[in-house]
């Protein structure tokens, strides 16, 4: 089958500094795939250039099995229009209220009454979990796991197949991003989702990732969850079996 | 092409759903899913055999449909099982429904005003005490920076001198020959008649050293400086850094406030010595060549026509028009809060009134030179 996305040989340079030095990586249909690394490996660079932010030095993306490095702007605005993409902060237009701000996709790419408009922008923020009065609120207003659910609405405002998520639960406590997680699952699996989210949050990844993919030395390691973790590169060993995820296998032991 | 109707037995219809059902095409799919008429008592059967997607907004216009028919009486039912969406969207929307908001009670017309009236006025009284509160403050930490080498942070200020001084000067330099250029043509052109040319140097030199030097360098810098001062507190408000200052037991006035006011401050003097200047250099050429006068008559009729305080009434005013400047553009920029449009919007103020200010200042200190006979 052919995969959702897929990226080859992708070389991203900063001047002197070489952020991604020939990196692959192959997400299939319905899968939820973990990207991992440490800060500064260049997770953010990756996603700006999947969403085609940035254009890499070299590679190729294929969203779909069409490449987007070699789009015109036009091509990449249909493209734009299948895939959702919540991000860190959640960057939801500060002076639109949530309502507006699901909307504002939906105005660009759907043609729609004002009123279904309206109730479908509604349906989009209740089923993120978010309550109706949120619709009327302006992102200031709201809290900061509140705004994580807000930017998921939106990133679901034109039903996309595909989901980005950028640090879906940081900053969140354990108890509302354990909440995140369940979400995430429920939309996944009710709504067929292939999901591409860049985490730290080792819960996070346990909980919702078939597939991780770990950036070292400007690569990418990925396999399958159970594998991964196996993986001999030092920095994987760190990541999955140091203090931290001791500290967390522990408490799952407790528990 | 998204749903094929075909008649069963009796008033009984049969729709078959066809194709992808997805948000991107939910206008074929409303307007085909609206031509199908519904009759009470008949019943409709649906086929989703056919179905190649259905995602949630093609699911809510199948679910308004079935809501439509079922509220003019219709059966409906699914051949097979109904679509796993649809069981999605009614768990979501089993879930209490949303409260309308209580719409208040329209207000008559002529009530309206009045209230919007009052309202503005209320609001116009809290900025206006909000303001002087700002600039109370904004003095005791100016007072109180000036107790110690320490708090005045001259690097600070240093680095405002630079950047709303040193780097305005070409702008402000071209200001004041363009001033020169205008009071000169003006005036030779009216004043030739009466065979009075020797007057435009008169009029050259008091106006930009008195008047115009300063009150055009001001405005230059309230576009410039006042809104740079206020777009750079309003995003460090934006960012809370603003915020960290005040947990790390800074104050933001000492740090953030008093140097701008001050850097400033030393600034526009500084800048309307060159309008002045400039301009003045800008009279000779003109006179030079507009009226065929030589520069030492040039000079010599400056001397004449303005009084040894004609210099220092205009560049007597900058500091203060710098002040206003400041405290305009430092003001609204603390006061964003929330949104990027809040920012904008409290920019433009910044500036419109840094502007209005600095022309108020004017005609008030016209007033007073004129009582004062200067």
């Amino acid at each position: 089958m052919q995969p959702r996305l897929e990226v080859q040989g992708l070389v991203n340079r900063f001047g002197p500094q070489l952020v991604h030095d020939g990196l692959d990586m192959q997400v299939s249909e319905d899968e939820v795939f973990g990207i991992v690394g440490g800060s500064g490996a260049g997770k953010s660079v990756l996603l700006r250039t999947i969403l085609g932010l940035q254009r890499p030095q070299a590679g190729v993306v294929r969203i779909d099995g069409s490449d987007i490095t070699q789009m015109s702007a036009a091509q990449l605005l249909g493209v734009k229009a299948r895939y959702g993409v919540s991000f860190q902060q959640g960057a939801l237009y500060s002076g639109l209220t949530l309502l507006q701000n699901v909307q504002l996709p939906m105005v660009e790419h759907l043609q729609l009454t004002a009123a279904a408009r309206d109730e479908l922008a509604l349906l989009k923020i209740r089923l993120v979990g978010l309550p109706a009065e949120a619709a009327a609120k302006y992102p200031a207003q709201l809290s900061g796991g509140m705004v994580k659910r807000a930017a998921l609405a939106r990133a679901l405002a034109l039903d996309p197949s595909l989901l980005f998520l950028d640090e879906p639960t940081s900053g969140l406590d354990p108890v509302s991003a354990a909440a995140f997680d369940e979400l995430v699952l429920y939309l996944q699996q009710h709504l067929r989702l292939t999901i591409v989210m860049i985490t730290h949050d080792l819960d996070t990844i346990f909980r919702t990732c078939n597939r991780v993919g770990v950036i070292v030395d400007g690569r990418m390691e990925s396999d399958t969850l159970e594998r991964i973790v196996d993986h001999p590169h030092p920095w994987i060993q760190a990541y999955f079996h140091g203090e931290r995820a001791r500290a967390r296998q522990a408490g799952a032991h407790g528990a | 092409m998204f749903v094929e109707v075909g008649t069963g037995s009796g008033a009984d219809l049969e729709l078959e759903l066809t194709g992808e059902w997805r948000a991107l095409q939910i206008t074929g799919i409303e307007r085909e899913l609206a031509a199908v008429k519904v009759a009470a008592g008949g019943a409709v059967r649906i086929g989703t055999r056919r179905l190649a997607a259905l995602d949630l907004s093609g699911a809510w216009a199948l679910r308004e449909f079935l809501g439509r028919a079922r509220s003019a009486g219709t059966e409906v039912t699914f051949k097979g099982a109904p679509p796993d969406q649809l069981r999605l969207l009614d768990e979501t929307l089993a879930t209490a429904e949303p409260p309308t908001a209580p719409t208040a009670a329209p207000v008559p017309p002529e009530q309206a005003v009045l209230t919007a009236i009052g309202r503005n006025a209320v609001r116009a009284g809290a900025d206006l005490i909000d303001g002087l509160g700002f600039v109370g403050r904004a003095s005791v930490s100016f007072l109180r920076s000036l107790t110690s080498l320490k708090r005045l942070r001259l690097i600070s200020v240093a680095r405002h001198v630079y950047d709303s001084g040193l780097t305005a000067v070409p702008i402000v330099a071209l200001i004041g020959f363009l001033i020169s250029v205008i009071i000169a043509y003006m005036s030779a052109q009216q004043l030739r008649g009466l065979g009075a040319d020797i007057y435009v140097v008169d009029l050259v030199a008091i106006g930009v050293l008195r008047e115009l030097g300063v009150l055009l360098t001001s405005i230059i810098v309230a576009g410039r400086t006042g809104s740079a001062y206020a777009a750079e507190l309003g995003s460090m408000k934006l960012n809370e850094e603003v915020d960290a200052l005040i947990a790390t037991g800074v104050d933001p006035f000492e740090v953030l406030i008093v140097p701008r006011l001050l850097g400033l401050a030393i600034a526009l003097p500084l800048l309307t010595i060159i309008a002045d200047l400039v301009g003045l250099a800008g009279g000779a050429l003109l006179c030079r060549y507009l009226l065929d006068m030589p520069l030492t008559q040039y000079v010599y009729r400056v001397n004449y026509a303005i009084s040894p305080s004609t210099f220092w009434v205009g560049l007597l005013k900058a500091p203060v028009f710098a002040v206003l400047i400041g405290l305009a553009g430092c003001y609204r920029g603390m006061l964003v809060r929330d949104s990027a449009r809040e920012l904008g919007r409290l920019v433009t103020v910044a500036v419109v009134q840094a502007i209005f200010f600095v022309i108020l200042a004017d005609a008030l200190f016209a007033v007073l030179f004129m009582e004062m006979n200067i």
